[in-house]
């Protein structure tokens, strides 16, 4: 059997995938006036959000059990995203794996790749250079900053503030422009390898990021003067959709929504890992646990994101970009037109990959969503036996219920912006 | 209380059968799958782990080389937790043997209430069930869907590229 | 588009070049954002890139009142069904954008759960390659589909794949035509 068969088959079929059924109701007799049939006896709707809907979250559905406006209950159901990555995982050589994990989370693409290539390292026992470790925390930090303008963006556009959109993608595209400068692409950049980066930082990378900083600090500080203290903003964000750090730790959940409910827990800090012990910044985070928080935590991680892009730019050190272990590294390209050597060594590489030694391992960074993990099972081949990534927006779903639960239905909105959640990482 | 044994430790003493091990630094420990959801219990109870990272499973069918533990018996499915202590900033790996027979192991569902939906996944792309589990069904494919795709045997990872009006392979 | 009664002259033939233009002119799209692509949809749409002087910065979440369906975005064996429905649901002339190669071809996941190519489901218009297309890849595509609209060549080639979604429109004498005949015919 194709699959190509199943899908018409599908197809002929309306989707009643989660259908549920209404509950009998009373004959109405089309004549208006009041229906005392009907009144007062809790009688609940459920409603169907998504997964088409226009919020910007992706391919999210919501279903709902209403009681008039206020949401009894509320079930996330995914999977309209649901790429295969994990198995396609298993038949990618390491060398190809960052670009099938890049696509999980395809707002903070770096972050994926970053994840991988430590675990990978993990399991090789292979240590990368300075120059390399102080590039790829840069870009980290980076696309922290882009994740959040974008969530900025988003937001903003969802609770009504629909300039916002224009605003946040103002600044987004100088971010994303300098990433085209380093690494080639805006997005999906593939340039996190096993082993150090694709390539070193070009010529004139300094003034690039920096004046990127400046504009992004402006834009920072016209979003704050716009939105922080609007009556409106306020009054649809404060309270609403309010999360207890029990709560959090009960549903696993991870990042800026943790950090909103009083806990201070940010992986650069508590476990650091590339050299974030070595810069200063802040872990944001505050008390309310509710939706203003968790917008406010995201403005101020953008400041704090840029504090340590100053600090890279400052402090870079010199050196090789990637290691010089013919194992994992290619030979430099011009090489390949002198030695027969380098050619046989890049097409080995390139073809069949590398071998990495059996076993198992779990590498985890902070993405802008949370803890965002890798597990690697490999088995002395060139391809992994197991590539699982621990999305974090897959973990902060299951906040849903909990905060929309006995709200009104004009939130569920603003409560699923908030957790931002990133359906490629939620379905992979 | 864990200041003088690592929870690995702890979790060898109380539990029988169990056996610890270290994976590139990462403290790892095998458990027989009767113990899974007493284990994470007493973790978060006695061990201060506040939080359950992730729960997965692994499909050795194919597996060429495969790590040997002293005193595990390898099966062919592998269900992996990770947790996380925020007070002593420390993780732990508990990996439980799953044979293909018998494929079950009991849910943490009791324990951390976060470990809902990636049960489900696994129950989905796996086909392993956790007894316990208050609404163990498919979460990522349809739920017409035949057959666990994250299983060795189950689908290919790869299906041949179609080209519309193309005659076939030659 | 119901014209096929009016004797086709000078009059008619300007006529239609307006019923062109404003299709081209105003061509909304529904929001049907899936995966990565999206995002680089947002982008053609903010200010940088800027849609709206094409018309198109309105994207309408309801299908009714949308003209074209940009697939951006790997599409699911769970979406797919998601997918046909909303494209049923809006009305012709409607045009259908596959971006990047997830929707055009299944792209770089060749495996169980993607569909390999939206064209299994609904008929596209114009293929956007990328992975993701960028901002100016896409409105190369679009510009290339107002092309095709202003020419009239799409619904010309619609009438002869037998595609449009097979409606037929009853005239005022009762007689059904389709409506992908093009007036001049």
């Amino acid at each position: 059997m194709t699959h190509i068969e199943d899908t018409f088959e599908r197809l002929e079929h309306q989707t009643s995938e989660g259908a549920q059924e209404l509950k009998a109701h009373h004959e109405i007799v089309v004549a208006g006036g009041p229906w005392p049939e009907l009144e007062g006896e809790g009688q609940t709707m459920i409603i169907n959000m998504g997964p088409s809907h226009p919020s910007t979250h992706g391919v999210l559905r919501i279903m709902m059990e209403l009681d008039g406006e206020t949401v009894v209950r509320a079930k996330p159901i995914i999977g309209y995203l649901h790429t295969g990555m994990e198995k396609t995982g298993e038949e990618l050589t390491y060398v190809q794996g960052g670009t099938n994990v890049t696509r999980m989370d395809y707002l903070s693409p770096l972050s994926n790749e970053l994840v991988f290539a430590t675990a990978v390292e993990q399991l090789l026992d292979l240590e990368v250079p300075e120059r390399a470790v102080w590039m790829r925390m840069m870009l980290a930090e980076l696309n922290r900053i882009s994740s959040h303008l974008l969530f900025q963006a988003t937001n903003g556009m969802d609770i009504g503030a629909v300039s916002m959109m224009i605003f946040g993608w103002r600044e987004r595209e100088e971010v994303l422009r300098v990433l085209e400068l380093i690494t080639g692409l805006r997005m999906n950049h593939n340039f996190i390898r096993v082993g150090g980066l694709a390539a070193d930082l070009p010529d004139g990378w300094q003034d690039a990021i920096l004046e990127v900083c400046d504009i992004v600090e402006a834009g920072v500080a016209d979003y704050d003067t716009i939105l922080s203290e609007n009556p409106i903003w306020q009054e649809r964000l404060m309270g609403v959709g309010v999360l207890t750090t029990q709560q959090c730790l009960d549903l696993s959940i991870t990042g800026p929504l943790l950090r909103s409910t009083g806990y201070p827990w940010d992986l650069r800090k508590a476990q650091p890992y590339l050299a974030y012990d070595q810069v200063e910044f802040d872990v944001i985070y505050t008390d309310n646990g509710d939706c203003y928080d968790r917008y406010r935590i995201r403005l101020y991680e953008i400041l704090e994101s840029v504090r340590i892009v100053r600090q890279c730019v400052a402090r870079m050190p010199g050196g090789d970009y990637r290691v010089q272990d013919k194992k994992v590294t290619p030979p430099p390209r011009a090489r390949i037109d002198e030695s027969m050597e380098a050619l046989i060594h890049h097409f080995k590489l390139f073809t069949e990959g590398f071998r990495v030694p059996a076993g198992e391992t779990y590498a985890a960074i902070e993405s802008p969503r949370g803890e965002i993990g890798c597990y690697v099972v490999s088995d002395g081949t060139g391809k992994p036996v197991r590539m699982h990534v621990r999305g974090p927006s897959f973990y902060n779903l299951q906040a849903m219920s909990p905060m929309m639960e006995n709200r009104l239905v004009a939130d569920a909105v603003a409560i699923i912006s908030t957790v931002d959640p990133i359906m490629g990482e939620v379905d992979r | 209380m864990g200041a003088s044994t690592t929870p690995s430790d702890a979790l060898v003493a109380r539990f029988e059968g169990s056996v610890a091990h270290e994976s590139h630094g990462q403290s790892v420990v095998y458990l027989d799958r009767a113990h899974l959801a007493d284990a994470v219990a007493y973790l978060r109870a006695e061990e201060e782990f506040s939080m359950l990272l992730d729960v997965t499973a692994v499909d050795h069918l194919r597996d060429v080389d495969r790590i040997v533990v002293d005193g595990v018996t390898p099966e062919r499915f592998e269900v992996v937790v990770s947790l996380i202590s925020h007070p002593r900033v420390l993780r732990q790996r508990i990996i439980v043997e799953v044979p293909e027979s018998d494929p079950s192991v009991p849910s943490l569902t009791g324990v951390f209430a976060g470990a809902a939906f990636p049960e489900r996944e696994v129950y989905d792309l796996m086909g392993i069930e956790f007894t316990g589990h208050p609404d163990l069904t498919r979460i990522l494919m349809p739920d017409d869907w035949v057959g666990h795709p994250l299983r060795k045997d189950d689908l290919p990872a790869r299906v041949p590229v179609t080209f519309k009006g193309d005659p076939g392979p030659r | 588009m119901g014209m096929e009664q009016i004797g086709h002259n000078f009059l008619t033939g300007q006529l239609e070049d307006l019923v062109k233009w404003a299709r081209r002119r105003s061509m909304w799209p529904a929001t049907f954002g899936l995966a990565c692509c999206a995002i680089e949809m947002m982008g053609t749409g903010a200010a940088h890139y800027d849609l709206a002087r094409y018309g198109m910065e309105v994207f309408r979440a309801s299908p009714r009142v949308a003209d074209l369906m940009i697939v951006s975005g790997r599409v699911s064996q769970k979406m797919a069904p998601v997918l046909r429905q909303v494209y049923d649901q809006m009305v012709e002339p409607k045009w259908v954008i596959s971006m990047g190669v997830c929707a055009s071809s299944g792209g770089m996941f060749n495996n169980y759960a993607i569909v390999q190519g939206v064209d299994q489901i609904v008929p596209v218009d114009v293929y956007v390659p990328g992975c993701p297309p960028g901002p100016e890849t896409l409105m190369h595509g679009i510009l290339h589909l107002h092309e095709l609209v202003r020419t009239g060549e799409i619904m010309q080639r619609r009438a002869a794949n037998g595609g449009g979604a097979g409606l037929e429109v009853p005239q005022m004498d009762g007689t059904p035509v389709s409506i992908t005949t093009p007036a001049s015919a």
